[in-house]
């Protein structure tokens, strides 16, 4: 959102004066002066409900005299603050020119220490076997906000545990501290209503509607809107204690939204997948089929071992034979990814340029499917415009490859070298591909791997570093969050030392660092940008040079075709 | 330096005679003969424990036998050598399904501990102790790395003051009942 100075207005906090936008509310206003003001019903992307009551603060205005509209003033010459007697809920009241906010005032501090008492009366406090504990706001504002000690010795109110409300999220009634967060992610977000409230006073529990699930696709996150630990997923469920995990931003290949992530590891082992925040890409949601993507990591079918027909070798090895190939090819037929990095696809463009074959053709495989008109987009490359603006295609229509069947079979073609794509997918069967000299790049096994003269590992998104440019022509970077396989070197790695090998010019080492150097001198759109200049929440790319293209998605959030 | 020398003291005559100061060092050999021993034959007599002695951490189980740890991983966390290894898992037996967590696996490694006994004082649950074993050895590495049967067996059963996960049950039970909750 463009905030034009001239219509910010000034509010106080605690005396300190910040400038924001007419409607920004006073937790935002608090936020954006460094002051926390806690909260649990509110977030930032959903409706405000106000029902918490947990952001109270103290708020007043600049005293205006009714009947002359003049402006009090006190005897110090400034206008006098009107405090409300009562404290009023940070959430649902929006900054005002000179409203002032009190936080840390003793009516402020009773507020939340009551608030606090009433929402810990009916908590089971099994903080031991709850996978929330350490990211629950209940234990962190109890610790800064509470009273620190119990007055309660009534029994606590019994309701249901451990309930399947979908597929994938598991309820604990006793936790839940009916904030409706999840109810309103249900109705405003997912559009599809399957929580609400049921029962009264103390006995008021969240329950699915009858005869509905949470079963869609986005309901997972219901579980990292929860602010306690009612709502879990059954994947992390007792899997790791979250203090532990090591957090590394990274960016969802499922489609090209390019929702912004977090990677959860612990020595080497990747736990789970929460969204990040991004205001231009995903808001904080994200799809559960992009959270169990790590699985990928230790899938059955990943290969993790170079191989010469059939037999392992090492790496230097693997790369001296794909060099020897391809510097004896005649024709050449290069599947590109979709799926690689922006750096992966521009060492492949050098690595093309340095192959002496007569007959060189590079195909970018489409990866085409139904949007969910929301964080899925219809086309699941990550990379698709990666591809473009390094120059890898030329188009994305002439880069399909049908015409590459013809051309094995005409025999004008004689390798293949795909990465990270079946050969399937283009119909090449077992007869095609055992007349070629067939060099198969890949995180994984497919149908077609077992007919490859060299299988060369790569490394999932997760154990590697660089960059994807998504559906809005976003330039936006993922970490290192995991080591590869033992002895695997990384993508990047390996198409340069076969470039050097090959005696092609490219950059001056494999480091993300210099492949952007060599880029940003390279590609005009790419100028002046490098690696570590990449901001956490991505850089818009001019794309207009590839405005005919003929791009899958449809409109989704944040995106319109 | 400055170099001092010292000259030995001429011998007394009672001591010039060489039986006395005999008779004198025979004296103290024939009280200690005749005193109680202040030593112990280890390993046939072992030594009476202390009350609060840190020895081997254990794990523990209530008296109705039900394992105690619920694999929450602050002594995992709290450990400062990193002795402790916990895989938490989910409980299906029905009778403790209500306890929901308890450890796959618990791993600790007695050639890190260092009896400092903060997993003892971290534990929510009061299941890992610090008891009497003050002698841990094995012959190979892997022996020594106690696993959660181990842990157990060593343990043992220890009174419980607050039975909480029981009182827990019989709550849900009343309220499915109907209960006044």
């Amino acid at each position: 959102m463009a905030e034009s100075a001239d219509k910010l207005i000034s509010v106080f906090v605690d005396g300190i004066e910040v400038k924001v936008s007419p409607g920004t509310n006073m937790i935002e206003a608090a936020h954006k002066a460094g002051v926390e003001v806690p909260h649990y019903c509110y977030h930032s992307h959903l409706s405000v409900a106000g029902n918490c009551r947990m952001c109270l603060v103290e708020m007043g205005t600049p005293g205006v005299d009714r009947n002359t509209r003049q402006p009090i003033l006190g005897p110090d010459g400034k206008q006098v603050i009107q405090w409300m007697p009562k404290p009023t809920i940070a959430c649902a009241t929006n900054a005002t020119p000179g409203l002032h906010i009190r936080t840390t005032s003793k009516i402020v501090k009773d507020c939340r220490e009551g608030i606090m008492e009433f929402l810990l009366v009916n908590h089971p406090l099994d903080c031991p076997i709850c996978d929330q504990a350490g990211e629950c706001h209940l234990q962190e504002y109890a610790t800064d906000y509470g009273r620190g000690y119990s007055r309660y010795v009534e029994d606590k109110n019994v309701k249901p545990k451990r309930t399947m409300i979908g597929p994938r999220v598991i309820l604990d009634n006793e936790r839940c501290i009916l904030c409706g967060r999840c109810v309103r992610f249900c109705k405003e977000i997912a559009k599809d209503e399957v929580l609400g409230f049921t029962e009264r006073g103390s006995h008021s529990t969240i329950a699915c509607f009858p005869g509905k699930t949470l079963d869609n696709n986005y309901s997972l996150n219901v579980v990292d809107l929860c602010p306690v630990g009612a709502l879990t997923s059954t994947d992390f469920r007792f899997k790791m204690r979250v203090w532990f995990l090591k957090e590394t931003p990274s960016i969802c290949t499922e489609s090209s939204t390019g929702v912004n992530t977090t990677v959860w590891s612990r020595e080497g082992v990747i736990y789970r997948i929460t969204p990040r925040r991004n205001d231009a890409v995903n808001d904080t949601w994200m799809s559960d089929s992009g959270r169990v993507l790590y699985k990928q990591v230790a899938a059955e079918n990943r290969s993790t071992a170079y191989a010469i027909e059939g037999r392992p070798v090492q790496a230097a090895e693997a790369v001296a034979a794909l060099a020897d190939t391809l510097s004896k090819a005649k024709g050449v037929a290069f599947l590109a990814s979709g799926k690689s990095s922006v750096e992966e696809m521009y060492l492949l463009k050098k690595l093309v340029a340095a192959v002496p074959a007569g007959t060189k053709a590079v195909h970018l495989v489409p990866h085409v499917d139904k949007g969910d008109d929301f964080l899925i987009s219809a086309d699941r490359n990550p990379n698709t415009r990666g591809a473009l603006l390094t120059g890898l295609v030329k188009g994305l229509e002439s880069a399909k490859c049908e015409s590459l069947l013809p051309m094995v079979q005409e025999g004008s073609i004689d390798t293949l070298v795909s990465l990270n794509e079946c050969a399937g997918v283009c119909g090449l069967g077992r007869e095609e591909l055992k007349k070629l000299q067939y060099v198969y790049l890949g995180t994984h096994y497919c149908e077609t791997s077992q007919y490859a003269n060299i299988e060369v590992p790569l490394l999932t998104v997760f154990e590697k570093d660089g960059s994807f440019v998504n559906q809005q022509f976003r330039l936006q970077k993922f970490s290192q969050a995991v080591p590869g396989p033992e002895g695997v070197m990384s993508d990047r790695a390996f198409i340069f030392a076969t470039l050097a090998k090959l005696g092609g010019k490219g950059p001056r080492n494999a480091s993300a660092e210099a492949v952007w150097e060599s880029m940003a001198a390279d590609i005009p759109q790419f100028a002046g940008i490098s690696f570590a200049s990449i901001p956490a929440e991505g850089r818009p790319i001019d794309g207009s040079a590839f405005a005919s293209q003929p791009f899958a998605e449809g409109k989704n959030l944040h995106f319109s075709a | 330096m400055a170099i001092k020398v010292l000259h030995r003291k001429p011998l007394t005559l009672a001591e010039r005679t060489y039986i006395l100061p005999i008779l004198s060092g025979l004296r103290i050999t024939l009280r200690n003969m005749i005193k109680a021993p202040v030593t112990l034959e280890y390993p046939e007599e072992k030594p009476a424990i202390p009350k609060g002695y840190r020895g081997v951490p254990t794990l523990v189980k209530d008296p109705n036998g039900r394992e105690k740890c619920v694999s929450c991983q602050l002594c995992e966390f709290v450990c400062p050598p990193k002795a402790i290894r916990i895989t938490p898992g989910e409980i299906v037996d029905p009778a403790n399904a209500h306890v929901e967590k308890a450890p796959k696996d618990f791993e600790l490694n007695m050639l890190r501990c260092i009896y400092c006994g903060l997993c003892e004082e971290v534990c929510p649950e009061q299941a890992i102790v610090l008891q009497d074993i003050y002698s841990m050895n094995s012959e190979t590495r892997e022996e020594i790395v106690l696993h959660k049967d181990k842990l157990y067996e060593l343990g043992g059963t220890l009174p419980d003051a607050h039975f909480k996960w029981d009182k827990k049950k019989k709550a849900a039970d009343e309220a499915a009942h109907g209960g006044h909750h």
